[in-house]
């Protein structure tokens, strides 16, 4: 059982975040492993572990200028990690995103492709499915729960009012909720030896995906950023025993009472 | 150049189509052109919804024989665009399906997609609007190569109004052959238990965070949503340890809500949470930090603990009932 998991190295989304010059996000910071990716590296570990043989793989597209991300899937218990780094990236959209990953998980040829919903800074939430497609697999999205059984995938699939069970063939890709298992800390041993596991940095020329990524690929501008109109803040008390009949009168005000 | 066609992706949902689809459906009109809209299942009363909506044509794919819709739906748009030619846009809701549909079509056409968008105005050409660090901020973005453009459109971000058309014509349009891509099948499906309306469709929300201490507590909130006939939200916080099922949850990972009232109870206000609600016609707050920032948009505030608040408010309603 092989497994890529990919996974994006982001600013930390806690911090403040802005745009540069040219509408792309501010990335020149510290990068850290999206919080959303660990999930799928835990998912991935537990699944080689079961099946007894295999490995994972991490690939990710974004500045390798800090691969902190990376070693700490690595120390997690990832095999190798591969990304792709390029000035020439900056301001590929979601799909040349998806077209640069389906590049370097061909060579790989992996059982499965991991990914999460969403990432915490973009998240325009296709580049999975847009990666499934470019792979020719078929694809499970928002899983809760995943398990393979022989060469059957079986997924939970998160829907608009509880779940489903989904079933498909692998090689698939599949997309995993946070919650679908509990990600582990690195342990020292771990973040030792991630230290000499294989981390190669590929650029753009070595996938001969000509002019489909960068700003030009992404066929879409940015024509303008304004400030959002801001709420104005009403009354406020503070409770003195009487809080609860004050918003049933301010309730009552609006009519929903 | 002005719009000659445009295609909506409509889900179809208990005998109906989602309020998502009704408001791409709605909003479609204003641009004056050709309405298209896309759906699958066969049921024959969608296109009366499809047409009191402003679709003049309803493409049905068909039974799907319980594969996910993703594929075959996008495959049967690339079809039809291999032989009516295409439309000028392609509007799919953010949702489940509907980001399963906007991928596998982009990879499939080699066109790109505007996702999370809020707003859609013509401007010689569509210029979408999206909400960016936790809608503190709109940015105005627009497609530059050929199209059809494909938009993946938010919840609630526009009015779904009946135009009063008439039954749209019924246009079967096939899958075809979706290859080693297919294969996703739904063997069974589980549907939550929920009582009272929808979080997105209720006219009051009655939200819990953090602040409530414990899962248990959260009891405090189904009961208020309950007593005003609303729906009960939560923050991420609350749903990340578990306390409640992700479905309740608002803000840029969960749902966009905007029902007439919002009561906000332990929750702080993060950027993220306030995306999701700050919509909302009214705001109710109750927190015991006077400097958390969900004050800051809130009509009406109470500082105060929400074990003391919630449980008067609860007999007041009761004692009102
Ligand atoms: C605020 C904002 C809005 C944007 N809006 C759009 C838009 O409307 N349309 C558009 O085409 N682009 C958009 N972009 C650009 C887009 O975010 C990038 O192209 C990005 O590389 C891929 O999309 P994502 O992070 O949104 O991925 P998502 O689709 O949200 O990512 C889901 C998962 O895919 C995997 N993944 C995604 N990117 C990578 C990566 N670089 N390396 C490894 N794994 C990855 C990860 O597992 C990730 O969790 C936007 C960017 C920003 C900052
Ligand atoms: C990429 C990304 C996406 C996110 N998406 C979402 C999202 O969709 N939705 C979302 O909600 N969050 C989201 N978040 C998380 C968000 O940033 C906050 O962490 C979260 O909303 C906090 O939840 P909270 O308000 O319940 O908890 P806290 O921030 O811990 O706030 C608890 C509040 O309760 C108050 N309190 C404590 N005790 C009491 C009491 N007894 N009585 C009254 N008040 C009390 C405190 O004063 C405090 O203000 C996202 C974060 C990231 C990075």
């Amino acid at each position: 059982m092989n497994i890529v998991v990919c996974v994006k190295q982001i600013p930390d989304p806690a911090a403040p975040q802005s745009l540069d010059a040219s509408h792309n996000l501010n990335r020149s910071g510290k990068l850290i492993l999206d919080e959303a990716d660990t999930y799928g590296v835990e998912m991935a570990l537990q699944l080689v572990d079961k099946a007894g043989a295999g490995e994972v793989t991490v690939v990710s597209m974004g500045s390798a200028a800090d691969v902190a991300g990376l070693r700490n899937a690595l120390a997690m218990g990832a095999a190798k990690a591969v990304i792709v780094s390029d000035d020439a990236l900056r301001g590929t959209d979601a799909l040349g995103t998806a077209k640069v990953l389906a590049a370097v998980i061909k060579r790989e040829s992996p059982d499965l492709v991991l990914t999460a919903t969403e990432s915490s800074d973009g998240y325009t939430g296709t580049t999975p499915v847009q990666l499934a497609e470019l792979l020719g697999l078929p694809s499970i999205t928002f899983a809760k729960s995943v398990s393979i059984d022989g060469t059957t995938l079986k997924v939970e699939r998160q829907t608009e009012s509880g779940y489903d069970e989904v079933t498909a063939p692998l090689p698939a890709l599949v997309t995993v909720t946070a919650g679908v298992v509990e990600p582990r800390y690195a342990s020292f041993k771990g973040i030792m030896a991630a230290k000499s596991k294989p981390l190669e940095v590929l650029s753009v020329a070595d996938l001969a995906l000509g002019d489909q990524t960068g700003a030009t690929g992404a066929r879409q501008e940015i024509t303008d950023v304004v400030t959002a109109e801001s709420r104005a803040s009403g009354e406020k008390y503070v409770d003195e025993g009487d809080g609860a009949q004050r918003i049933v009168g301010f309730l009552e005000s609006i009519k929903v009472l | 150049m002005a719009l000659s066609n445009i295609w909506i992706v409509t889900e179809p949902s208990n005998g109906s189509l989602t309020t998502t689809s009704l408001e791409l459906l709605s909003h479609a009109r204003s641009f004056g052109a050709n309405i298209s809209a896309i759906t699958w299942g066969g049921d024959a009363a969608l296109a009366v919804v499809a047409g009191e909506y402003g679709a003049t044509t309803l493409y049905d794919v068909g039974d799907l024989g319980g594969a996910l819709p993703g594929v075959p739906v996008a495959s049967a748009i690339a079809a039809l665009i291999a032989s009516v030619g295409a439309p000028d846009a392609v509007f799919i809701s953010t949702s489940y399906d509907g980001r399963d549909i906007a991928g596998r079509l982009s990879a499939r056409l080699d066109r790109p997609v505007l996702t999370n968008v809020t707003g859609l105005a013509d401007d010689g050409g569509l210029v979408t609007e999206h909400p960016i660090f936790g809608g503190t901020q709109t940015v105005k973005a627009r497609f530059t190569g050929e199209g059809p453009g494909i938009f993946v459109i938010r919840a609630k971000s526009f009015a779904a109004e009946a135009s009063g058309g008439g039954v749209a014509s019924v246009v079967a349009a096939p899958p075809g052959d979706v290859g080693s891509t297919g294969g996703a099948m739904i063997t069974a499906t589980h549907v939550e238990e929920r009582v009272g309306p929808k979080l997105e469709e209720a006219a009051v929300v009655v939200s819990g965070g953090r602040g409530l201490g414990e899962a248990d507590k959260y009891a405090l909130i189904e009961e208020t949503a309950n007593l005003l006939h609303g729906a009960a939200g939560a923050s991420r916080a609350i749903v990340d340890a578990g306390w409640v099922p992700y479905s309740h949850q608002v803000g840029q990972t969960g749902k966009t809500v905007k029902p007439t009232v919002y009561i906000a109870c332990g929750i702080s206000g993060a950027t993220q949470h306030m995306v999701g609600m700050k919509g909302s016609k009214n705001i109710v707050a109750i927190n015991k930090d006077p400097d958390a920032p969900i004050f800051q948009i809130a009509d009406f505030g109470i500082v105060g603990d929400v074990h003391k608040v919630l449980p008067a408010l609860i007999a007041a309603l009761k004692a009102r009932a």
